[in-house]
């Protein structure tokens, strides 16, 4: 089996605002193997974000704190590092690509010059060395007339193209892992379609690992290995994607699973799970979903359920699988 | 498909391989610029007319009162002034101060400004703190009594008229480097939001290439619009602190100091060769200056036509 690339143990990354402690990755565990693509899934403000930025280490601080657990990334603690090695994983070891690829370009550099920046940083590449390779690159994330986009600047080209370049810069060093945070959320279905097919695609080539942020169930379905669900700030369900679509055990994976549309089934109504993610602020002990449950039972408000896997490795952290626990 | 991105083509034809960089597109941009290129003969002009007039002018700095008050002649170009000196080789010689004394102050001032206000909005806490509370204090007080106090304790302190002009420059640019300061953090402050600046730290990239090449690119237009204004508002200054007594000390010239010498009504209403060339002069070097800020802010706006 192969080794873990980075391993989550018990992270917990606080904000301190003025409402109150915002715990919003709040006791998460979870690992990522090398060359496989890990799905992060959860409705909006479940600590998707926080927990990739946690990794990166670039919680802005104040108001967030990373306050507890480990990060082991390639075997080296992340948060005990010095902010100069950090440095040296940021763009090399770990890349990162976002949601808005409109926004996550310098207006006023060229592309080449943007793209060629980490390579001279990072492998000490001459400017004539990494001008040749940011073309590679170009050409790589399936960019035509490579020449002329280096000389480009962003608001000459269109969304679907920065990503790509976004891409490009992110994978430029050879990371071994890619977090790509939503990484279409803001493209057109036809571009989202090709990006996703570029990421697999280098995926494989780079034999790198994947971390993939999303609310798409599609995209999990087409794209993960591996499936994490969080909620307001744990995770609470984990399992390979054939076994959560197969047999989602929590009832908020199945409520996220429901709420996706099936082609060719009629429904009357998009299905939604009533109500709403509690505020991750001073929650006590009890599972967060139970408001939103339709198995709620005593238990749920009075203790949090543990986070337990079944025999298949399939992890749940649900009241309602206490009985097999046991075996 | 993604659409193929045509408009790439016309503006791409005559780049060459390697020329990626901003400051290369801003060159092209700027020489292609009519007014940025009549501001530089100006300005070319006026320095060469300054620093280097003076050498081919047949006169000296001297009074000669039997001269006083000539309208231009073949030997006077500019005429005479109320001592008989030659206008045109005071004209020059002043230049020499007020350019010195606009730029110079004006470099002071964005070095002081802009170093400060970058530092305050990038880093915040309390060194922001710290930085905006002494700019208030600064703000605060007002410019031309400091300007005068300044000036009476230089007369004590008996400064060589010859020094007073290093004294004048310090003192504008220190008073005056508050506003571009300001702007220049709350520029940063909104920077910092956007993504490309996260994009930058994920990267792995050092502070000071986070500031130098990502924010300090996106802050130059206002720092080039603020140094614009800056020249233009410390040569009048300059004038205000002459007229004052205050600034550069006769008979040393500024273009200020001979624009507030001609003051009274004969001189105003009968000699107009004591008062227009310096006019003209401070005008065409401000409109000068800001022809060439204009096209410098565009020309690094990559979103500007070429
Ligand atoms: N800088 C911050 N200050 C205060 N609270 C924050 C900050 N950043 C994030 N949070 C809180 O952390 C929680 C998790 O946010 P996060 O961005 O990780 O959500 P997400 O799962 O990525 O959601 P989305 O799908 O909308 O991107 C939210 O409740 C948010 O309010
Ligand atoms: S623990 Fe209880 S409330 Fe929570 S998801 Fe399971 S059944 Fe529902
Ligand atoms: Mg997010």
């Amino acid at each position: 089996m192969a080794r873990n690339i980075v391993e989550f143990r018990n992270l917990k990354t606080y904000f301190y605002t003025e409402e109150g402690v915002v715990k919003a990755v709040n006791d998460v565990s979870f690992s990522i193997r090398e060359g496989e693509t890990v799905c992060v899934v959860g409705e909006s403000g479940c600590g998707k974000s926080v927990t990739a930025l946690s990794l990166m280490r670039l919680i802005q601080s104040p108001p967030g704190k990373i306050v507890g657990g480990e990060i082991i990334f390639d075997g080296r603690d992340i948060l005990k590092l010095s902010d100069a090695e950090m440095r040296r994983i940021r763009g090399n070891e770990i890349g990162m690509i976002f949601q808005e690829p409109m926004t996550s370009l310098n207006p006023v550099l060229t592309i080449g010059d943007q793209l060629m920046e980490p390579l001279m940083l990072h492998k000490h590449m001459t400017k004539k060395e990494a001008w040749n390779k940011a073309i590679e690159l170009i050409k790589q994330v399936g960019i035509p007339r490579a020449e002329q986009i280096m000389t480009s600047y962003p608001h000459e080209l269109s969304g679907g193209m920065r990503q790509r370049i976004m891409i490009a810069m992110a994978i430029s060093c050879d990371p071994k892992l890619l977090i790509a945070d939503e990484p279409t959320t803001a493209l057109d279905v036809t571009i989202q379609a090709q990006i996703l097919d570029l990421l697999r695609r280098l995926k494989e080539e780079k034999k790198m690992a994947l971390m993939l942020i999303t609310h798409d169930l599609g995209i999990v379905a087409e794209m993960a290995d591996y499936v994490v669900v969080m909620y307001a700030g744990k995770v609470i369900e984990e399992a390979p994607v054939r076994e959560l679509f197969k047999n989602p055990k929590h009832p908020y994976t199945r409520g996220l699973l429901k709420a996706k549309p099936v082609i060719g089934r009629r429904q009357e109504r998009l299905y939604t799970i009533p109500g709403q993610v509690p505020n991750p602020i001073d929650l006590g002990d009890f599972c967060y979903f139970s408001d939103r449950c339709e198995y709620t039972m005593d238990v749920c408000r009075k203790k949090m359920p543990p986070f337990v896997a079944d025999e298949n490795g399939h992890k749940v952290a649900c009241w309602l699988y206490e009985g097999e626990w046991k075996k | 498909m993604e659409r193929p991105t045509p408009t790439l083509d016309y503006r791409r034809k005559n780049k060459k391989r390697g020329g990626t960089s901003l400051w290369q597109d801003a060159f092209r941009r700027f020489i292609k610029n009519k007014y940025a290129i009549l501001g530089l003969v100006i300005l070319t002009f006026m320095i060469l007319f300054a620093f280097i007039g003076p050498y081919f002018s047949p006169h000296q700095d001297v009074p000669d009162v039997t001269k006083a008050n000539q309208p231009p002649s073949k030997e006077h170009w500019l005429g005479t002034d109320n001592l008989g000196r030659d206008v045109l080789l005071r004209l020059m010689l002043a230049g020499r101060i007020s350019l010195t004394v606009g730029i110079a102050a004006t470099l002071i001032l964005l070095l002081i400004g802009v170093s400060l206000g970058a530092i305050s909005g990038y880093y915040g806490g309390w060194v922001d703190v710290i930085i905006m509370r002494i700019a208030d204090i600064i703000y605060a007080m007002p410019g031309l009594p400091i300007l005068i106090v300044m000036g009476a304790i230089m007369s004590d302190l008996k400064i060589p008229p010859a020094h007073r002009i290093y004294y004048v420059m310090f003192i504008l640019g220190i008073i005056s480097w508050v506003g571009v300061a300001r702007l220049v953090r709350s520029q940063i402050l909104s920077l910092k939001e956007q993504e490309f600046m996260l994009a930058t730290e994920v990267l792995g990239l050092r502070d000071s290439k986070k500031i130098i090449k990502h924010l300090f690119p996106n802050v130059l237009p206002t720092v080039i619009v603020a140094g614009t204004l800056g020249v233009a508002s410390s040569i009048i200054s300059e004038s205000a602190l002459s007229f004052l007594g205050l600034g550069v000390v006769p008979p040393t010239p500024s273009w200020g100091y001979m624009l507030s010498a001609a003051n009274n009504m004969i001189d105003f209403a009968k000699r107009p060769w004591l008062w227009i060339p310096p006019g003209v002069a401070i005008m065409l070097t401000v409109l000068a200056i800001n022809f060439v800020g204009d096209a410098l802010r565009d020309a690094f706006d990559p979103r500007q036509k070429i």
